[in-house]
């Protein structure tokens, strides 16, 4: 879920402060949408840099890229389950979202916030030219679909999770070979009905694994009756 | 003096000025008023925050109420040969004067654009002179939040094009630098900078600066007076974001001041009611239900006990105000995240009497369902402006609610994604187990539509929190084993410990109670 990456050029460095230090000035603007293009290109991401621009663009609407734009928001889709799609939509003018590039998107959102894994993929295959624009997309989402899974599934069948990644066939068995390998996941063997994969364990897919909610008392409350028992 | 924040303002038009000099002298200083500022005069150069404060929080009423009920204060000029001609006392003077004059009048658009340049005299003043003075945090906060408000207020104003005169055109075109937003918010930025404010803060929690032990008083002959501006411009800043529809960066702002603990922001009840309404606010927006449940809790517990200290104040409607306001959203917290145990007993009473059958009611998620969402919202959100200038082309239109609309539609748009959540919730209260195929017959849906409606539920109850970690919100919980939903309820633990350490207090009170009559 990498949402600030270590800089590496000098160029986003210096796009860092900037938005650090004097972020209400209308001559960053170039700078952003520069940086903008280079978090795509580098797979890189700063949400705070993009809503600076995005806020930019909301006090100058006249100088608003709808392409910077949309990569904007395709880069929040990736930071799922991060809320900064959302964020960066409410700093977009309604009249700016009802293009068709923008309808799309907040569509692709939309499948992603409802867990309807299948509509996704099958309209992002519809929509090639928004996201393969962007790399780094569908490994991205694919993070997410294990994330989601992760807090569901102790155990989960291979067609649920083919369906959640997008990845059948050799591809998934290859991909399967690499978590066990990697990231702790089993295989086993399903009831006659496939293979069965066991996700690592978690507080939210194994709720004995959550810190109990004790009936713990602050200490600020216990001082109320100092007094009483001194 | 906290200005009005009703959204309804009588529009602005040229005839104003006129309308205001009829039956007033702006040039007529009755002797109370001449008295009062020549005390405050020398209260403020005999650094006396004590009386100062008194001046400015009673007197300076009490000869509105009297004195000047719906006409303006007399102008600066009138007063100025009273202080010597005092160039800061002027600029402070004439601060009053327009809050006094938002607040009981209506201001043309030459008076809100007279308003903008006396805040940036004065703002210059602060920020590049050394400024000798010791003002209560009262007027400082004031200052700010009067600041934001007229600035709301011009957006408000400036977007309404339909009905403008030819006059308010041509000051608009010739004054587009005024109530600009990049000045506005280079200005609270300004004094967050020149303040060291944060670096203060930092210091002050290693021992190293005296700060809010002296409540941002300067004790040392210093002046409080920049400190506690960028102090407050901290909250400026988040209510101007929320006012932008950018929560992430208005919560950023308010990072270096830490709302778990008492501080400056609490000296004032404006302040404290101000921060955590829209801290409140962001968190609502960003999903984060937990953290916002907590803090209105804490604010409509804390307003709750200590209203009735501020019934005599000016600042009393306003405070009754956002407290309705919080309930409401506080509502809708819990409507979208059920955790009844995040709330006090009493916060929960009075939220039942406020808003209990809309809370039954919203948690059905039909279209009437909606429309209460809508309601509650509409209500208690913040006058959101759209700060971009206008197009003076024709047609002149009327945008002045398309910000508004906007926060709402996303809002709704994110309620109707959890549209499913209720009726899944039903189900998993019943069951401990329940096969997928089962449950799916139930709910009639299909066993692939299911799994997504078990997918939003997993995804909208554990929200990401500030550090990026996952927080579990979710009042009843399950899992899933290849096909069967196992459900995992969260017993609300009986807190023992509270109800012991309030017995213990009762109990004691009552022997006090018992000892004073055996004296008597």
């Amino acid at each position: 879920m990498g949402r600030e990456t270590p800089k590496q050029q000098q160029v986003s460095y210096t796009v860092e402060q900037l938005v650090a230090v004097n972020p209400y000035n209308p001559d960053i603007l170039p700078d952003l949408e520069n940086y903008v293009n280079e978090q795509v290109s580098s797979q890189t991401y700063s949400l705070d840099a993009n809503l600076c621009l995005l806020r930019l663009y909301q006090f100058e609407p006249e100088r608003m890229s709808t392409q910077i734009v949309a990569r904007i928001l395709v880069k929040a889709l990736m930071a799922m389950p991060a809320p900064d799609f959302s964020l960066c939509l409410f700093l977009i003018p309604e009249r700016v979202q009802m293009e068709e590039q923008f309808k799309t998107l907040i569509v692709l959102s939309h499948y992603l916030e409802t867990g309807r894994f299948r509509q996704f993929w099958d309209e992002a295959a519809k929509s090639r030219h928004i996201v393969e624009a962007v790399p780094g997309f569908e490994q991205a989402i694919q993070t997410y679909a294990i994330h989601v899974l992760s807090l569901t599934y102790q155990k989960i069948p291979r067609p649920v999770l083919a369906e959640a990644i997008n990845i059948e066939g050799l591809s998934l068995d290859k991909f399967l070979e690499h978590q066990a390998a990697n990231s702790g996941w089993i295989l086993e063997k399903g009831h006659g009905r496939g293979q069965l994969i066991v996700l690592p364990r978690n507080e939210f897919n194994h709720p004995e694994l959550k810190k109990s909610a004790a009936d713990t008392v602050p200490l600020e409350h216990i001082t109320r009756i100092f007094p009483i028992l001194g | 003096m906290a200005a009005n924040y009703d959204y309804e303002e009588a529009p602005g038009t040229y005839d104003d000025a006129n309308r205001q000099d009829l039956g007033y002298d702006p040039n007529f200083v009755p002797d109370s008023v001449k008295s009062f500022v020549v005390h405050l005069y020398r209260h403020i150069r005999e650094k006396n925050v004590y009386e100062i404060h008194q001046m400015y929080e009673i007197s300076f009423q009490t000869l509105s109420d009297r004195l000047f009920k719906d006409t303006p204060w007399p102008s600066v000029d009138a007063v100025a040969h009273y202080v010597d001609n005092d160039q800061v006392f002027c600029l402070l003077y004439r601060e009053m004067w327009f809050r006094h004059l938002y607040a009981r009048l209506s201001p043309t658009l030459k008076q809100r654009i007279d308003s903008w340049d006396n805040y940036c005299s004065l703002f210059q003043v602060v920020l590049h002179r050394v400024v000798n003075m010791q003002l209560p945090n009262q007027w400082l906060w004031d200052m700010v939040d009067e600041f934001v408000y007229q600035f709301q207020s011009f957006c408000q104003y400036r977007a309404k094009m339909k009905n403008k005169t030819e006059q308010e055109i041509a000051l608009l075109r010739q004054f587009d630098q005024a109530w600009n937003v990049y000045g506005v918010l280079n200005y609270l930025q300004a004094f967050v900078e020149k303040s060291n404010i944060i670096q203060i803060l930092e210091q002050e929690k290693e021992g190293g600066e005296q700060f809010t032990a002296t409540d941002g008083y300067d004790y040392s002959g210093g002046s409080n007076v920049l400190k506690v501006l960028g102090y407050f411009s901290m909250v400026g800043l988040l209510r101007v974001h929320c006012l932008l529809g950018d929560y992430q960066t208005g919560l950023k702002c308010l990072l270096p001041i830490d709302i778990s603990q008492q501080g400056v922001y609490t000296s004032v009840i404006g302040s404290h009611i101000a921060t955590i309404y829209h801290y409140g606010f962001a968190n609502l927006m960003m999903r984060r239900y937990v953290e916002a449940i907590r803090e209105f809790n804490k604010i409509l517990l804390y307003i709750y006990k200590t209203k009735q200290y501020h019934q005599k104040s000016p600042q009393y409607e306003q405070i009754l105000k956002k407290n309705e306001q919080m309930y409401a959203l506080l509502a809708i917290c819990l409507s979208l995240c059920p955790q009844a145990k995040l709330v006090d007993e009493t916060v929960n009473s009075q939220l039942r009497e406020k808003y209990g059958e809309k809370m039954a009611r919203m948690q059905r998620y039909d279209d009437e369902a909606f429309a209460i969402y809508d309601e509650l919202f509409s209500y208690a959100c913040p006058k959101f402006i759209t700060p971009s200038a206008p197009s003076f082309e024709e047609p002149l239109v009327n945008y002045n609610q398309d910000a508004y609309r906007l926060q709402l539609k996303l809002f709704l748009y994110e309620v109707k994604q959890q549209q499913l959540l209720s009726g899944v919730r039903t189900f998993l209260k019943v069951y401990s187990t329940i096969s997928l195929g089962k449950l799916a017959n139930y709910m009639e849906v299909d066993e692939s539509t299911l799994r997504s409606i078990l997918f939003t539920y997993k995804h909208k109850t554990h929200a990401v929190d500030s550090d990026g970690k996952i927080i579990s919100n979710a009042d009843l919980d399950f899992y899933i084993d290849d096909d069967m939903i196992h459900v995992v309820e969260s017993k609300p633990v009986k807190r023992y410990g509270d109800y012991f350490l309030r017995q213990i207090v009762k109990l004691e009170g009552v022997i006090t109670d018992m000892d004073r009559i055996k004296l008597e």
